[in-house]
């Protein structure tokens, strides 16, 4: 079992929190230690997993899942915990081991409880992992709840504002949002067999199998959608999202925003669409004027807030709106266009929030009308948060340009009105980020210094620079080489455009 | 006679030995000071009946002329009660050997074996007399019991009221059984009786019976809407007996629902019983969890908190399959650990305190961060957030009910799921009362007592392990499989 690589995804962080619990409370240099080695380790199993996946499909191995494992856990159920990663996995992997990274060296004084804080974070960790890894339902349900129920404790115990109130609804929409999602799970499982065969939770024979008739799909597409569409914070189930980031701690932040957001989009795609194709053809219609919703909405909120955490939560959910959106459209250009969206978004929100804490960090507010002239006093933060900008408004170069413009141009595709009206609102929104980019830039890091206490302040240190440096890095070579991804990935929209297409 | 016969009931011997030598060990040893050996005697030779029903096949033989029967899935049944029971005792250590109950500590051993006899009974049966002295000996010793603090008016009130309910209930569930006995023309064995209705046709007088069956045993069970007296009692029983109580009793009542529903009246499921159930279900779930809420004292908490959970429980009964009493078997055993550390923890911290309130509870991670840790585990294993059991035992009752594809049956799942996110929001209550309130602790920093602590360890290493580790199920699936007599019902 331990021979196979993914495993180790979700090893490391058990022998992280294994690491965590040995140590003392105020022992801060033992938990950094065991922090910095583990998620170092991580982000170097994910670095060798993408390099040795590349090789595999360059040596023309074309399986749909590589890396695959199955071990029978409970047998009556015919439960497996089974792993596998095709090219989309394998790049959700590494978006999560570099957030990790990065959050670890964000949160470096973080206080009081350090120790707690970490193991919570590492639960959350595994909890990711393993969605990305898990091509069985059951255990990826599992480890969906695994990285949703930490957010409670880590947004309430470490939070700011009003964060009892906002972990509350956080955690009770998240898991909502689960409970609809496992009725989804059950039906589908039951009904994964041809007559009279053994069900399955696994995706991959269930797709094969394609036994569910129409009438349940219907069902279960929706609440499969609705399910993983809350956590891609979906109008109108998007509300939990401002007030959860705005409270969270930074690192928690970086993570929810960079990749636990994330998950309801492969979800959606590996589950509702993959699993459901005929009702996706059939019902996608419906979702497609929610998502379009929250793109427009999430992008005109984000103009008349004044908190910038507000804003980039705001921003969030109009960027992942656009996630199922391009997914929606069904087709292969559109979809990569997701992916790429989602790992353009992961890192730059997940930058904004890191620079967002270390702002807060400094000046004791997030009110954007009571700073001003940032740019002078720390300039290296202010350049960081300018490229944040840029990447996130959609500057060639940067990640946003080439996520956005695959979407747009994939999502063209689609010939009808309806689609074309929608794509054409969706489009807009691009205008209305810029504005509340350049807003906040302006008003943040230009003009003149709002207050004089901040003339004092002092600019980032060296882990600061560490964890920004490190996204930016990964911003500016998506964009500047989105090609390896685009190859990384077209192979797994193969199955799924065939099952779309087998359904119409 | 042959006595022979006595030979089957191994598990009764067992609890029949252990009470005879706890009786007359507590009638030699005289005065309060020579009783000290009491507990650990009881505890130790229970540990070791309970690793004898476990290890020791059961027979599968029917004896007394098919009244009684032991086959392997009553026994893991009585096997995973006799592991509550075992943390009960654990954690009543301390209890008494306090003043006011040390002196009588004997009693509280020989009436709670009392009554584990006669739920073995209640599972064991097939036949109604034979239930109703089991049921009978397990609900009246349960009244004095709850009157053990017989210094406190509350005890005594709960006392009163649990045992009005159990009379009241049992004699509703006799007339059910009447209008049964009418029906059968004659014959009390489950047997006769599940013949006579799947040949005969289905009457009002059938509904009726059903009607007080359900009745009489959702008073057991506290069942919406015959649930009013928990609260009250759970309240006001001493907190060992709260947590016998809540799921001991509660376990095999739902053991023999399912046993008696299935081998008795299994033909008429959809035609009679399922509805009533559906309805039942539903209400339990539903205003268990809106009543826990708004509670603060945490005994009452954990009572709505437990009606909400027989709920959950009796799903099991709706699948009415094989695999449905599998889950159901496995739900109650985590459920045992999941309540049982909770109560661990209420109990140790009201013993060294006396304090019980939600509201003392806050800030407790800076003085007693080990019980924080353990109360944390327990809600959330209740509340079924994975990688803790609850999340398991949830998850795999709902997945037998759906099993029978029905979309009635997916509806009652989906009621039942958003149900769990309103536990969620009442157990994430203490949760946040423990990590997140700002105010100064009020419980100060102790070390609590030996018999304590082996529990919570229990009871945190079952929270932890048993769904992550699927032997249980598994155990539980092919101890019910390996049973003759429940195979052959479902077909009926």
């Amino acid at each position: 079992m331990f021979t196979n690589i993914l495993i180790w995804f979700v090893v490391i962080p058990v022998i992280m929190m294994i690491g965590l619990g040995l140590c003392r409370n105020s022992g801060m240099k033992a938990i950094r230690a065991v922090m910095v080695v583990g998620s170092t380790a991580l982000l170097a199993l994910a670095i060798w997993l993408c390099v040795q996946f590349l090789q595999l499909r360059a040596a023309g191995v074309d399986d749909e899942m590589l890396f695959t494992g199955s071990w029978l856990w409970y047998a009556p159920l015919n439960i497996h915990l089974a792993v596998g990663v095709d090219g989309i996995s394998v790049l959700m992997l590494m978006l999560s081991a570099i957030i990790v990274f990065a959050g670890t060296f964000a949160s470096w004084k973080i206080t009081p409880l350090p120790k707690n804080f970490f193991l919570w974070f590492c639960l959350l960790s595994t909890g990711v992992f393993g969605f990305f890894i898990s091509i069985d339902m059951f255990t990826m349900f599992m480890f969906y709840e695994v990285a949703l129920i930490p957010m409670y404790l880590l947004i309430g115990v470490w939070g700011t504002g009003r964060k009892e109130y906002s972990a509350m609804k956080l955690t009770l929409m998240l898991m909502g949002g689960s409970a609809f999602l496992m009725l989804g799970l059950l039906g589908i499982y039951w009904h994964s067999a041809p007559e009279g065969g053994q069900c399955t939770w696994n995706i991959l024979e269930i797709s094969h199998n394609a036994s569910i008739d129409a009438s349940w799909q219907y069902m279960l597409f929706c609440f499969t959608f609705v399910g993983f569409g809350v956590l891609g914070a979906m109008f109108p189930f998007h509300t939990w999202s401002p007030d959860g980031h705005a409270c969270a701690p930074t690192a928690v932040s970086m993570l929810h925003a960079g990749v636990l957001m994330k998950l309801g989009g492969y979800g959606c795609f590996r589950i509702a669409i993959f699993l459901l194709p005929q009702a996706a053809n059939e019902l996608a219609w419906i979702f497609i004027i929610l998502t379009g919703i929250s793109i427009v909405y999430g992008a005109f909120s984000a103009c008349v807030q004044t908190d910038l955490k507000y804003i980039n939560a705001y921003s969030s959910v109009s960027h992942c709106g656009m996630v199922l959106f391009a997914i929606l459209m069904l087709n292969t250009t559109a979809m990569t266009g997701a992916i790429l969206q989602m790992l353009s978004h992961g890192l730059m929100t997940a930058l904004f929030f890191a620079l967002i804490g270390m702002i807060y960090g400094r000046t004791h507010t997030r009110d954007i009308r009571q700073m001003g002239g940032l740019m002078k006093i720390m300039p290296y933060l202010g350049v960081c948060y300018m490229i944040a900008g840029f990447a996130s408004l959609g500057l060639p170069g940067l990640s946003g340009f080439v996520a956005e413009m695959t979407i747009f141009f994939g999502s063209f595709q689609n010939a009808d009105l309806f689609h074309r009206v929608f794509v054409i609102c969706a489009t807009a929104s691009i205008v209305i980020t810029a504005v509340y980019i350049l807003r906040v830039v302006g008003k943040l890091l230009l003009g003149p210094v709002q207050d004089k206490h901040h003339l004092e302040l002092t600019d980032a240190t060296w882990w600061e620079r560490f964890s920004t440096v490190t996204l930016i890095v990964c911003i500016a070579g998506i964009g500047c080489f989105p090609n390896w991804i685009n190859e990384t990935i077209q192979h797994s929209f193969v199955p799924i455009i065939n099952a779309i297409q087998a359904a119409v | 006679m042959d006595y022979s016969q006595f030979g089957a009931m191994i598990p009764e011997l067992i609890v029949l030995g252990i009470f005879l030598v706890v009786f007359f060990a507590d009638l030699i040893a005289g005065d309060k000071s020579r009783k000290c050996f009491l507990t650990p005697l009881t505890t130790v030779l229970f540990a070791l009946g309970t690793v004898a029903i476990w290890v020791i096949p059961a027979s599968g033989e029917t004896v007394f002329g098919g009244m009684y029967v032991n086959d392997s899935a009553t026994n893991a049944i009585k096997a995973i009660l006799n592991i509550g029971v075992f943390i009960v005792f654990l954690q009543s250590a301390k209890w008494v050997e306090s003043d006011e109950v040390a002196i009588r500590k004997g009693e509280f051993y020989e009436l709670l074996l009392v009554t584990l006899f006669g739920m073995y009974l209640m599972v064991s049966a097939r036949h109604f007399l034979l239930f109703i002295i089991g049921l009978e000996s397990a609900s009246l010793p349960l009244a004095a019991m709850v009157a053990f603090n017989k210094n406190h008016y509350e005890s005594h009130e709960a006392a009163v009221k649990y045992i009005m309910t159990a009379v009241f209930s049992s004699a509703i569930l006799l007339v059910g059984l009447s209008f049964v006995y009418a029906f059968s023309g004659g014959s009390l064995y489950f047997q006769d009786l599940a013949v006579t209705i799947q040949t005969g046709s289905m009457s009002g007088l059938l509904i009726v019976a059903l009607a007080f069956v359900i009745a009489g045993l959702g008073f057991k069970l506290s069942l919406v809407p015959f649930h009013l007296w928990t609260a009250d009692v759970y309240q006001g029983a001493p907190t060992a007996i709260t947590s016998y109580l809540s799921v001991i009793s509660k376990g095999s009542a739902a053991f023999a629902f399912f046993i008696i529903f299935t081998q008795c009246f299994g033909s008429v499921y959809s035609d009679a019983w399922e509805w009533m159930l559906y309805a039942v279900i539903i209400a339990t779930i539903t205003v268990g969890n809106l009543f826990a809420i708004r509670q603060k004292n945490m005994k009452r908490f954990m009572a709505f908190s437990s009606i909400s959970q027989a709920g959950y429980i009796m799903l099991g009964a709706m699948a009415a399959d094989t695999l449905g009493l599998a889950s159901m078997i496995f739900y109650i055993f985590v459920y045992i650990v999941s309540n049982l550390g909770a109560f661990a923890v209420i109990s140790t911290i009201e013993n060294q305190t006396g304090r019980l309130s939600m509201d003392d509870y806050n800030g407790l991670h800076k003085t007693n961060p080990w019980l924080s840790f353990a109360m944390t585990l327990a809600m959330f294993s209740l509340a079924g957030i994975p990688p803790f059991a609850g999340f398991f035992s949830k998850i795999l009752i709902f997945t037998s009910v759906t099993g029978t594809g029905s979309m009635a049956l997916y509806m009652l799942v989906l009621i039942a799921l958003i149900n769990t996110i309103i536990s969620l929001y009442y157990y994430l209550l203490v949760v946040k009362a423990i990590w997140i309130s700002p105010e100064a602790p009020k419980v100060e920093s102790f070390r609590s007592d030996c018999g304590s602590r082996i529990a919570l360890w229990i009871c945190v290493a079952g929270i932890v392990f048993f769904g992550l580790v699927p032997y249980i199920y598994q155990y539980c699936v092919s101890s019910v499989e390996a049973s003759a007599g429940f195979l052959s019902m479902f077909g009926v």
